[in-house]
């Protein structure tokens, strides 16, 4: 399991990193934290002809909160994002834990695993669930890309060969939020059969915003739009969370692969977006 | 001699080592102008070699040859077969055994994926793997076997041609009359239960190294194998040497469970390699490699029936078992028989009927593994049972108390042979007081009285019962080998490859206390070929009871001569001298003591003088076990499942087990945690998928799923020592017995947590989709 050949580049700076990218473009990959890619070519299921290490390249380090704003850039590992999220985002500081192990957050970046785009990876779902944008870079400008246009199949995204990852923006929801994060995995670290984040606010015990997203059980992390709309201005009941639940799977087209089959995956998912409804139901009352 | 070390929980002497990074393992050892081996493998099921062209591999950078079967013909014998029946089970039932020769590289037809086709030996792993990707094969892809029911059918397409059939393995065997017992029964229960297929799946994965010296025409390779004697002799047919000038070395393992007891083509390829290029040469499986090519094991389906009267007698057993073996049969009747031998395990069975289907199919060659048949066997039954505790309206518990059989039957004799040939008689043990001890551990009695409780508040709990008993230690011997040295310190060399289970602390304790020495003069040395002439290996719960008598024989042969020597230096009868502690002394007479080293020096001839005595003080010894000893367990599994997930946690697991005398408990506990956890693998988590055109679809540890510490409960042992008549040290083979009972138990356990459905777990992995598929088979 040794990686096929390829020519290899450490980029001190953003400009140098994206003049790379502009020569090489189709024939290179981005290495960051490597938790992904260096894998797959040692599996030499990836093949690039140029590897590009952004790890050296400068000021992409930062985590700053501005407001209701949280920018990360695109070499902060997870686990630095572990340990800032608990207090400021309990949502994003409880589900960054089910991303592999301490080990592999401690070198795996944010931006990567977004970048990276697997379906049943948690970070992609929660830029989608926290309304999140990926700035990226090229030759050519910077441009921010949306979260609900990022992700466009599994591996797949909105970035072209030739653009960096810069950074990523997310939007924290306000403190009186309530929140849910359930994740059905084989074992503690694997990727996701199933998993549903939903963030939810509550006036007067009326449903005022929900966004559930659903991830593991099709090829992009999706919103639950019936869901949402079944919640948004209904009285924060339980028959009404229970009811908005069982429509989280409606259109879903959902995969199979040899650890469930998709009917496995639409039954759970129902099951977990009930469960984090009633969680994010629950703490939106605490703190409302 | 007192049992001084024997017993006592004596710190693992080699894990400093290993806990500081220390260990040499295959990978570590480095030989000036190391070249560096790759394979390149069939990524077919099943297919014909049209031709092979590794020219483009030959001329790129680095490569230093390219073997084809065409390159090595002449040195290229069929790999080792196993498991033929000795005569006194050949006697008592008729097999219709087939096996194929393997060449260790493919000549014409390749039949599963990973089998190897060429051997690319370059001066860089990198490189030797880049030129394996040039190596042009032109393939004529052929019909893939893959489900082994469908492959023992007549009509099914043919894996040997000239077979006739795909049964490699096949036989009937009947003790009393079933049929007419089952006829006679109040209840029958009938169900067909599939054993997935999971593997050992050592952390460390095979390796070899090989380094040819041309000067003396010798042999010294480092390999990660349970058996290298056996390595060796397998060299002495490929290379054509006598076997001493065939050094093999097993050094620090990272596991093996008979995935490394296998003989495999790398182990003679590797060799001929550094033969042929006069250069060193190492080849390290990576775990794909692993996955694809080191032996796969379990994989059977059993359709079983049982019969009881209406008070819960069991009265009879007809099982009908498929084994998938994978391709080329390589381990003969040792599994079939091996489930067939451990079917009726703690019960009062004396009517039972079996029709065994060992198929071949176009998959990875199977291998034993950790209770090699028995976890198979032992699920087929201990769900069998509860199936049949269902049907009666009563505990699982106590259908089992009332057919285990008790200490006063015993030794209960099955009047068929075990596996070695000689009669299936259990020695010792109280299964009874294990299944009672079990329960009582695991608070049996009063879930029971929490449960509906528990229901009521929608916490779907449910406990799990399943016992066996195992044949351990299969002889015929193991080698050992005990030199003191000048300054008294000992040397102890075994046959026993140690993967892990720590021989340097035990085999060091039975020594130590059969010479009377401390046991930090004591130096085990395992798995090295020229520190024992002849020896078997690590497999089948055997090192202990082999290795540890041959051990303490030794031990006690080179006592003797350090005594007579010692008497002669005090001027003592030999009668009259002790050893203690590393000092010899006449009895009664203290201020006589001197340093054992003293007693060796003054045996040596000095110009001055002769020595007191011959300075001999080393002994071999090749203890022949009569038999299997039985050892035997009960484990109680709890479990909770989550109706909305089918997710099945483990909250608790018990174990209460009987290995007769224990060397050393921690060490005990540490095997039989080791077991339950590839147990609750294969229980809950790992499973070998083929699709249906043979191709391999957990090719990585992220598909295939090894339980890892956050995956298993507390486990708790309870010891139960019933020592055994049939060796002189009362040891019973303890190494797999961990790993057999957990499947059943935990299946057991689900079946209890969703009673009230009715539903039952008739295949493993009980993955959450299955789960959770049998609970929606009871949802409106």
């Amino acid at each position: 399991m040794k990686p096929a050949p390829f020519e290899y580049f450490d980029p001190r700076t953003v400009d140098e990193a994206v003049a790379l990218l502009e020569t090489h473009g189709d024939d290179a990959k981005v290495l960051a934290g490597g938790q992904s890619l260096v894998p797959m070519l040692a599996l030499r299921v990836a093949r690039p002809a140029v590897v590009i290490d952004v790890n050296r390249v400068a000021g992409l380090d930062g985590l700053r909160q501005d407001g209701a704003t949280l920018s990360v850039g695109a070499l902060v590992r997870q686990r630095a994002l572990e340990r800032w999220a608990p207090e400021r985002a309990p949502l994003l500081g409880t589900a960054i834990r089910h991303v592999g192990h301490a080990a592999i957050r401690a070198r795996g970046t944010v931006a990567g695993s977004i970048a990276h785009a697997d379906p049943a990876s948690e970070l992609p779902a929660l830029l989608l669930c926290l309304d999140g944008s990926v700035v990226a870079r090229s030759r050519r400008g910077t441009r921010t890309i949306a979260a609900s246009e990022f992700f466009q199949g599994p591996l797949t995204t909105a970035l072209a060969a030739d653009e960096l990852v810069t950074e990523t923006r997310w939007t924290l929801p306000p403190a009186h939020a309530g929140w849910g994060f359930r994740e059905m995995a084989r074992r503690q670290g694997d990727f996701a059969l199933v998993g549903v984040a939903a963030v939810v606010t509550i006036a007067r015990g009326v449903v005022a915003s929900a966004r559930v997203v659903i991830f593991g059980a099709a090829p992009t992390p999706l919103r639950a739009r019936e869901t949402e709309r079944a919640l948004t201005g209904q009285a924060a009941t339980a028959t009404v969370l229970a009811d908005a639940a069982q429509r989280a799977t409606a259109g879903l087209d959902a995969v199979s692969d040899i650890h469930a089959p998709a009917a496995y995956r639409v039954s759970v998912t129902r099951t977990l977006a009930a469960r984090a409804l009633a969680d994010a139901a629950a703490r939106a009352r605490e703190t409302a | 001699m007192g049992a001084r070390y024997f017993g006592a929980a004596v710190r693992r002497r080699e894990d400093p080592r290993f806990l500081r990074g220390e260990g040499r393992f295959v990978d570590d050892v480095t030989l000036p102008g190391l070249l560096h081996a790759a394979c390149v493998r069939s990524p077919h099921a099943h297919a014909r070699i049209r031709s092979i062209d590794a020219a483009p591999a030959r001329a790129m950078p680095g490569v230093a040859a390219v073997f084809t079967h065409a390159d090595l013909a002449r040195w290229l014998k069929p790999l080792p077969l196993f498991g033929a029946a000795p005569p006194g089970l050949a006697a008592a039932v008729r097999f219709d055994v087939r096996q194929a020769p393997q060449l260790a590289l493919c000549k014409d037809v390749v039949r599963h994926v990973g089998e190897i086709v060429a051997m690319v030996v370059a001066d860089s792993r990198a490189r030797a793997e880049d030129a394996a990707e040039a190596v042009a094969v032109e393939w004529e892809p052929l019909t893939a076997l893959t489900d082994m029911v469908a492959a023992g059918e007549a009509g099914a397409p043919l894996l040997y041609p000239e077979w006739g059939t795909n049964v490699a393995v096949g036989f009937s065997h009947a003790i009393g009359d079933a049929e007419r017992a089952l006829a006679a029964a109040d209840v029958v229960v009938e169900e067909t239960f599939r054993i997935q297929r999971y593997v050992g799946m050592p952390l460390e994965t095979r390796g070899v190294v090989a380094q040819w010296d041309r000067r003396d025409g010798t042999l010294t390779t480092w390999n990660s194998t349970q058996v290298s004697h056996f390595v060796q002799q397998g060299l002495v047919a490929a290379l054509e040497l006598p076997p001493h000038k065939i050094r093999v070395i097993a050094p620090d393992l990272g596991g093996g469970f008979g995935t490394k007891a296998s003989g495999y083509p790398e182990d003679v390829l590797v060799p001929l390699a550094a033969r042929a290029l006069h250069r060193p040469v190492k080849w390290i499986e990576d775990r794909r490699e692993h996955m694809m090519a080191a032996a796969h094991a379990r994989h059977q389906t059993h359709t079983i029936r049982l019969g009881a009267r209406r008070d819960g007698t069991i009265v009879g057993l007809a099982d009908r078992i498929w084994l998938d073996l994978g391709a080329y049969n390589v381990w003969g009747i040792v599994l079939p028989y091996n489930t067939v031998a451990h079917l009726i395990g703690p019960y009062r069975i004396r009517d039972m009927t079996v029709d065994v289907k060992g198929v071949v199919t176009n998959k990875t060659p199977n291998a034993p593994y950790r209770g090699a048949g028995r976890p198979e066997t032992v699920f087929a039954m201990d769900r069998a049972v509860d199936c049949l505790a269902r049907r009666l309206g009563v505990d699982p518990a106590d259908l089992r108390r009332k057919n285990y059989i008790r200490t006063d039957e015993l030794p209960w004799d099955f009047g068929m042979p075990y596996r070695d040939g000689n009669p299936l008689v259990y020695d010792s043990g109280d299964f009874p007081a294990a299944l009672e001890s079990a329960l009582a551990a695991a608070g049996y009695d009063a879930f029971r009285r929490e449960q509906p409780a528990l229901r009521a508040r929608g916490l779907w709990r449910g406990i799990g019962i399943s016992g066996y008993v195992e044949g351990t230690a299969i002889g015929p011997f193991e080698g050992a080998h005990v030199t003191v040295d000048l300054t008294g310190r000992v040397r102890v060399a075994t046959g026993a490859v140690s993967s892990g289970q720590g021989h340097e602390t035990s085999f060091a304790q039975v020594a130590a206390d059969a010479l009377g020495v401390p046991l930090d003069w004591i130096t085990v040395v395992g798995g090295d070929t020229a520190a024992v002439p002849f020896g078997v290996g690590t497999f089948a719960s055997r090192s202990g009871v082999t290795a540890g008598n041959s051990i303490a024989d030794a031990a006690r042969q080179v006592r003797a001569k350090l005594v007579a020597a010692a008497a002669a230096l005090l001027e003592a009868a030999p009668d009259d001298v002790d050893i203690e502690d590393g000092k010899a002394f006449v009895r009664g007479a203290p201020a006589s003591a001197v340093d054992l080293g003293a007693v060796v020096q003054a045996s040596i001839p000095t110009f001055a003088r002769p020595g007191v005595a011959t300075p001999d003080f080393e002994a071999s010894a090749y203890h022949h076990v009569p038999t299997v000893t039985y050892a035997s367990a009960v484990h109680v599994a709890q479990v909770e499942v989550d109706p909305g997930t089918g997710a099945v946690r483990l909250l608790g697991y018990v174990v209460a087990h009987d290995c007769g005398k224990v060397i050393n408990p921690t060490i005990v506990e540490g095997q039989v945690h080791g077991g339950v956890a590839q147990g609750v693998g294969g229980a809950l988590f790992e499973e070998m998928v083929y699709d249906a055109e043979g191709q391999l679809l957990t090719g990585t540890l992220m598909d295939y799923l090894v339980p890892s510490a956050t995956d298993l409960p507390r486990i708790e042992t309870v010891h139960l020592e019933f020592p055994s008549p049939r060796n002189p040290l009362g040891m019973k083979g303890l190494g797999e017995g961990g790993a057999i009972s957990p499947p059943a138990a935990i299946a057991n356990a689900i079946d209890d947590a969703l009673a009230p459905l009715g539903v039952r777990v008739t295949e493993t992995p009980a993955s959450p989709a299955r789960v959770l598929a049998l609970i929606e088979t009871r949802r409106p």
